[in-house]
């Protein structure tokens, strides 16, 4: 920790915390990247030296990275580090780690990242959630990453255990080069980047009873642990009981645990302490905004978007799509989502790109409305969910504020 | 009956490919036609249908339709006069050749000349093409350098983006029509949804207004406004 690191890291940290100080002071967002380019400038192997002798956890995932972790972080009990801002590049680890002694951390990982992550941060788990298309304008083609995954899991020197979801191929395909993986067996409707196999790109078949490749590739079985209505588990079987929706939260939680499991913890006390958790930075939780109640959600691609729209509460359904930078410029994913689930609500359509969207939904079937003034909206008594993609997100929690 | 064939969205529909299908058939059945969209997945063979619709694609899964197509028959039903329609990898597939992994050449349908080999670079950003004086906007993300064969014409002439080689997008025949810009190019582009559904159908089609075409406008609105080339993203490769 940070008494035994040498004096290179030592400076390094130092840096980083202040340089964090002084961002935070000039209302430069939450001051968690600046700080980390600055120390990882001075001393590359920094991340390296941060997470020497604690134990450490990696998050990777197209969708639920930021709630798993804070369902790790939750259920694994009091004083765990991580990177709570969601910044989750090595900028944003190394600042979350200079300013926490926690002998526990859980370090949600940006896909095209973990392999470099992997190789400074020795982790004893790594959580690989699922793998699908998102913001492709950057071109990060799904099946690329996966093998990049399987690579960094194949090199000797990673001596951690892999809990990986055995529905999803493209993690199976990269877990697999792993010895220690603890399959776990969850639901996983999005479909759309797993056709063909990724070893012989022969089309995968999926059963029932999982699914398989005429080469031999095939969904490995037994797992671990099993979610259906519950989670079941060295045959004990645990209700969920989230305080956060959704089946897609439920996923994440029963892959949390398993984790924690493979950390020592007993699983029925973790999932109690996760139990706990309503909000996560702003998500989930109920919000208000003019007289009216909101719940904030993010969606930002076409698999998070699915498992999203299947499990929406009543009410009024807003839908802000944006398409910066940080969101993928091209909003193309938008027909990769079945909104036809919507038709009969009253849904309205925000954002930049909300013609878009508005055409979009008009072609799948749903009657919906493009509103140009957001804050006429704030007058209204119907519950209201958002449905927001990255920044669209971001300026619905700048714009509402907790109950 | 007008059947439109979705070809191996589990394949070629990388960027939101389907979302053309959809269109033309709500379009369609807006003008009281009779519609129906087939989605041809992997392994079910190729149906017969009036309209083959092919999207873009990752390097594999574009070699293994390519296969499909040629096992299925599609250069044959197109000679017989069905009518294609191609996106990104899926012009690239329709011609007579193309690259992907490796630089290695790969042998395409041959439903028309076109070749395709990998560019210097890869071009990820928005495509505007003036096909027949009419604004076309999208959005391109690929690899490729497609060169036409004397006898085919280009979709339209590049104004934004890079299309086929920085000068020219796609092509376009008798029965094919082909372009780089992406996704649901036929959801932004309301009168080129009506020209190819027109083509197709036999029939002239009465205006069909909708909020497409408010973000049609909005769309070239934007476009025009920018600088050529401004604000593009050369990728990896
Ligand atoms: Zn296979």
């Amino acid at each position: 920790m940070t008494t035994r690191l040498a004096w290179r890291a030592r400076v390094a940290v130092g840096c980083v915390v202040t340089v964090n100080y002084f961002s935070r002071r000039l209302g430069r967002g939450a001051g968690t990247v600046a700080g980390g380019r600055v120390g990882l400038a001075l001393e590359p192997r920094l991340l390296r030296a941060l997470t020497r002798s604690r134990t450490v956890v990696l998050v990777s995932g197209t969708n639920g990275k930021t709630t798993t972790s804070a369902l790790l972080r939750a259920g694994w009990g009091d004083d765990v580090a991580g990177n709570v801002t969601g910044a989750n590049m090595p900028a944003g680890h190394v600042a979350a780690l200079a300013t926490s002694r926690a002998a526990r951390v859980v370090l949600e990982t940006d896909e095209a990242w973990l392999p470099s992550v992997l190789a400074d941060a020795d982790p004893a788990v790594v959580v690989l959630l699922n793998l699908s298309r998102d913001q492709l304008d950057r071109a990060n083609e799904v099946r690329q990453l996966a093998q990049r995954w399987r690579d960094c899991l194949a090199a000797p020197q990673f001596t951690g255990v892999v809990v990986a979801n055995s529905n999803d191929p493209l993690v199976v395909f990269a877990a697999q080069a792993s010895e220690r993986v603890r399959w776990v067996d969850v639901p996983t409707p999005w479909r759309g980047d797993a056709a063909s196999c990724p070893h012989c790109t022969r089309a995968l078949d999926f059963a029932d009873r999982g699914w398989s490749c005429a080469c031999g590739f095939a969904q490995p079985t037994p797992p671990t642990a099993t979610l259906r209505e519950e989670l079941h588990f060295s045959s004990q079987s645990f209700r969920l009981d989230l305080a956060v929706p959704g089946m897609f939260n439920e996923v994440n939680a029963a892959l949390a645990t398993v984790a924690l499991v493979e950390l020592g913890q007993d699983p029925g006390e973790a999932l109690a302490r996760m139990r706990r958790l309503d909000t996560i930075q702003g998500r989930y939780g109920l919000r208000r905004f003019g007289e009216r109640t909101v719940r904030l959600m993010l969606a930002k691609n076409p698999a998070g978007a699915t498992a999203l729209l299947e499990s929406l509460s009543e009410g009024e359904v807003w839908i802000a799509i944006n398409a910066q930078i940080a969101d993928g410029k091209d909003p193309s994913w938008l027909y990769d989502v079945p909104f036809g689930v919507l038709r009969g609500r009253r849904v309205r359509c925000l954002g930049e790109r909300r013609l878009d969207l508005a055409t979009r939904l008009t072609y799948a079937g749903v009657q919906c409305e493009v509103s140009d003034d957001v804050d006429a909206l704030r007058r209204g008594t119907d519950d209201v969910t958002v449905v927001a993609n990255y920044t669209a997100f971001r300026e619905w929690l700048a714009r509402t504020a907790p109950c | 009956m007008l059947r439109l064939a979705v070809v191996f969205p589990d394949l070629l529909g990388t960027y939101g490919d389907g979302g053309n299908g959809e269109v033309l058939a709500a379009r369609a059945g807006a003008r009281g036609m009779d519609v129906e969209v087939l989605d041809v997945t992997i392994g079910s063979g190729l149906p017969g249908a009036d309209l083959y619709l092919l999207g873009g694609g990752e390097d594999g899964p574009q070699r293994l339709a390519c296969d499909l197509l040629a096992e299925g028959g599609l250069l044959e039903r197109y000679r017989d006069g069905a009518h294609v329609f191609a996106v990104c990898a899926g012009l690239q597939i329709l011609g007579t050749s193309f690259s992907v992994e490796g630089d290695a050449s790969y042998p395409g349908l041959g439903v028309v000349a076109a070749t395709t080999t990998r560019g210097p670079s890869r071009s990820v950003g928005d495509l505007a093409t003036l096909v027949q004086g009419r604004m076309m906007v999208g959005f391109e993300n690929h690899g490729g350098d497609t060169v036409l064969g004397a006898d085919l014409s280009p979709l339209g002439d590049v104004v934004i983006g890079r299309g086929n080689d920085g000068r020219v997008d796609g092509y376009a025949g008798p029965r094919v029509w082909a372009t780089y810009a992406h996704g649901p190019v036929l959801a932004q582009n309301p009168w080129l949804a009506d020209e190819i559904l027109a083509r197709v159908s036999g029939r002239t089609l009465a205006p069909w207004p909708s909020v497409a075409d408010r973000l049609y406008a909005e769309r070239c609105a934007q476009l025009s406004s920018r600088r050529p080339d401004a604000d593009r993203t050369a990728g990896r490769r």
